[in-house]
């Protein structure tokens, strides 16, 4: 079943979606931030009017607040929920908190992402010290009628003594993420499937080894003879993969290394309407619900941004940028 | 209180403090803004050998333009390694090296103890703030870790309504006896002053005050009782140090604007 082809692999964006992600489903974030946010996905998503997912990720931004503003999302595992300058705090993620829309639950980076290598290794939990007496550890976000339900963890964490050790040593053990999926963007898929990701991978290969459905886009689709040219570039084996989106700027908003880089008059505009829930309707309406493809996507964007926005091809981002 | 002063601004103060408190061959987890300014301008001015990464798994970036964003592209040019988070976190916490890290935060207390989360009740907040990311990381793993905060009583608070990141906890010995081997607030920077913490009692005090403020407005600006006694006036930026700062760290004018 694991043939060298991605022939059955190969999925518009909304064959992809209705196939592997369901309402209610758990699901994981690739990207962080403003960084290989998998937008086109998260569009799709949306478009599809699914409800009542399980999102986990560690730092998120774009594709997170916008799955939030658009109803997706009930429950919620997150370290981080920003975008840097253009949203110091996710605006309709503070929204959806603060007037009791989703349920939460707030761990760090390195908690999710070791939950997350925690799973992709068949373990039940892995250790840290990190958090130990803050309210990370304390506080639980999600109330005690929804434990153990679905993919909800027993509990938040536990805390053990080091056994071995005779002295006083305490340690955190974190519940391990399996997701049902993963969606996640990357520059290069091979036509076997090989997947490469330029750039910081965050914890984009924990989280799709943890995963039991990937859903991947991608920038291009190359020869499998030219990926296994360099296999010390190359970031997943094909049989994580279950289906594979290929369209260019399927990232946009947010950065794609040596493709593009993020989007500052896109990023402002969203910034602008997420405050206000009138504004923010009629910006799914005209940025997602009405657009039918990737191609009517980018020609709404416009040529001048998508050329301010295009990568050196030497360094990856856009030199110069105006990012004020 | 003035915003600037004629030769430089309390943001640059604040940045070369900050940078004047790195040792040559620290290892520096940045965030971006001013912790990114202080960083590079250390780099740039007397600890060449220090090395600069970040959570998102950039190791010793170039840096020719300043990143907006721990996962910006401009973390990734340049470094001796693209890695990830679990990497990245793995260095931060590593006993062999002294691993410095900067952060920032909506509420402090005495001890040092950040809230980057919410306020007000947790689950119904007041104001809800991004989350840890990897503070709570940085608090609890690095060797030490420098604070930067704007100076209101808001800010410096008797109780922090979410505890994200842990600082000295409740003070004397009870960082170590929660299970931490090292690490605490080494400095908190703020765009008044500089805070340090007692070597025993670990409470925070008042240790230089900017050239234009008084301890007593120090003490106006913050909402718990803060030793004074022990306050001395900070060196300025020297035009050295704002020359390499404006023109070879943030020549956009990103930050510093």
């Amino acid at each position: 079943m694991y043939g060298d082809t991605i022939d059955t692999k190969l999925m518009s964006p909304s064959q992809a979606v209705s196939k592997f992600v369901q309402d209610g489903c758990q699901i994981a974030l690739g990207g962080f931030t403003v960084s290989r946010n998998p937008m086109l996905l998260a569009r799709e998503i949306v478009r599809q009017r699914l409800k009542k997912l399980h999102v986990v990720c560690h730092s998120h931004g774009q594709a997170l607040d916008l799955l939030i503003g658009a109803g997706c999302v009930e429950h919620l595992e997150i370290a981080y929920g920003g975008t840097g300058r253009f949203a110091p705090t996710c605006i309709r993620f503070k929204k959806a908190i603060c007037n009791g829309q989703i349920m939460f639950e707030d761990y760090s980076n390195y908690q999710m992402s070791l939950r997350f290598l925690a799973g992709s290794m068949g373990l039940p939990f892995m250790a840290t010290k990190s958090g130990l007496e803050t309210d990370l550890v304390k506080l639980e976000g999600f109330p005690s009628y929804e434990r153990g339900k679905a993919k909800i963890p027993s509990k938040k964490l536990d805390i053990i003594q080091n056994p071995f050790s005779q002295d006083e040593d305490r340690v955190i053990l974190l519940p391990a993420l399996n997701p049902d999926v993963c969606i996640l963007h990357a520059q290069y898929v091979g036509t076997d499937g090989t997947v490469r990701i330029k750039g910081l991978t965050f914890a984009d290969l924990e989280q799709a080894k943890a995963s039991n459905h990937v859903i991947i886009s991608c920038e291009e689709i190359i020869p499998k003879e030219v990926i296994r040219q360099d296999p010390d570039q190359n970031s997943l084996p094909p049989f994580f993969i279950d289906a594979v989106v290929q369209e260019p700027y399927s990232a946009h908003p947010t950065a794609c290394h040596y493709f593009y880089d993020y989007d500052p008059s896109h990023l402002r505009l969203y910034q602008n309407v997420a405050h206000d829930d009138e504004a923010f309707e009629k910006y799914l309406n005209e940025w997602v619900y009405d657009i039918p493809d990737q191609a009517t996507y980018l020609q709404k964007v416009g040529l001048k941004d998508l050329l301010r926005i295009k990568a050196n091809s030497c360094i990856g981002y856009a030199r110069n940028l105006d990012r004020r | 209180m003035t915003e600037t002063t004629d030769r430089y601004t309390r943001l640059e103060m604040m940045a070369i403090s900050a940078g004047r408190m790195i040792n040559d061959g620290d290892i520096l987890f940045a965030g971006t803004g001013v912790s990114m300014l202080a960083a590079t301008v250390a780099k740039k001015i007397h600890a060449p050998n220090s090395v600069v990464f970040f959570e998102t798994g950039g190791i010793d970036p170039s840096l020719e333009e300043l990143p907006l964003a721990v996962a910006d592209p401009r973390v990734m040019v340049g470094t001796c390694l693209n890695t990830g988070l679990i990497d990245s976190f793995s260095i931060l916490a590593n006993p062999r090296f002294r691993t410095v890290a900067f952060l920032g935060a909506a509420q402090i207390d005495c001890y040092g103890n950040l809230n980057s989360t919410s306020l007000g009740n947790y689950h119904h907040p007041k104001a809800r703030f991004p989350g840890s990311g990897g503070a709570c990381d940085a608090a609890s793993l690095a060797s030490g870790v420098i604070i930067f905060m704007q100076h209101e009583k808001r800010r410096f608070v008797e109780k922090i309504d979410y505890l994200t990141s842990p600082g000295w906890l409740n003070g004397g010995d009870s960082r170590r006896n929660a299970g931490f081997k090292r690490g605490g607030p080494i400095a908190v920077v703020t765009n008044m002053a500089i805070m340090e913490f007692d070597s025993i009692t670990k409470k925070m005090f008042l240790a230089k005050t900017y050239p234009d403020v008084t301890p007593e407005e120090v003490m106006d600006h913050t909402g718990f009782n803060i030793d004074i006694s022990r306050s001395s006036v900070a060196q300025p930026p020297s035009d050295d140090e704002l020359s390499i700062l404006r023109n070879q760290v943030d020549p956009q004018r990103l930050i510093l604007t």
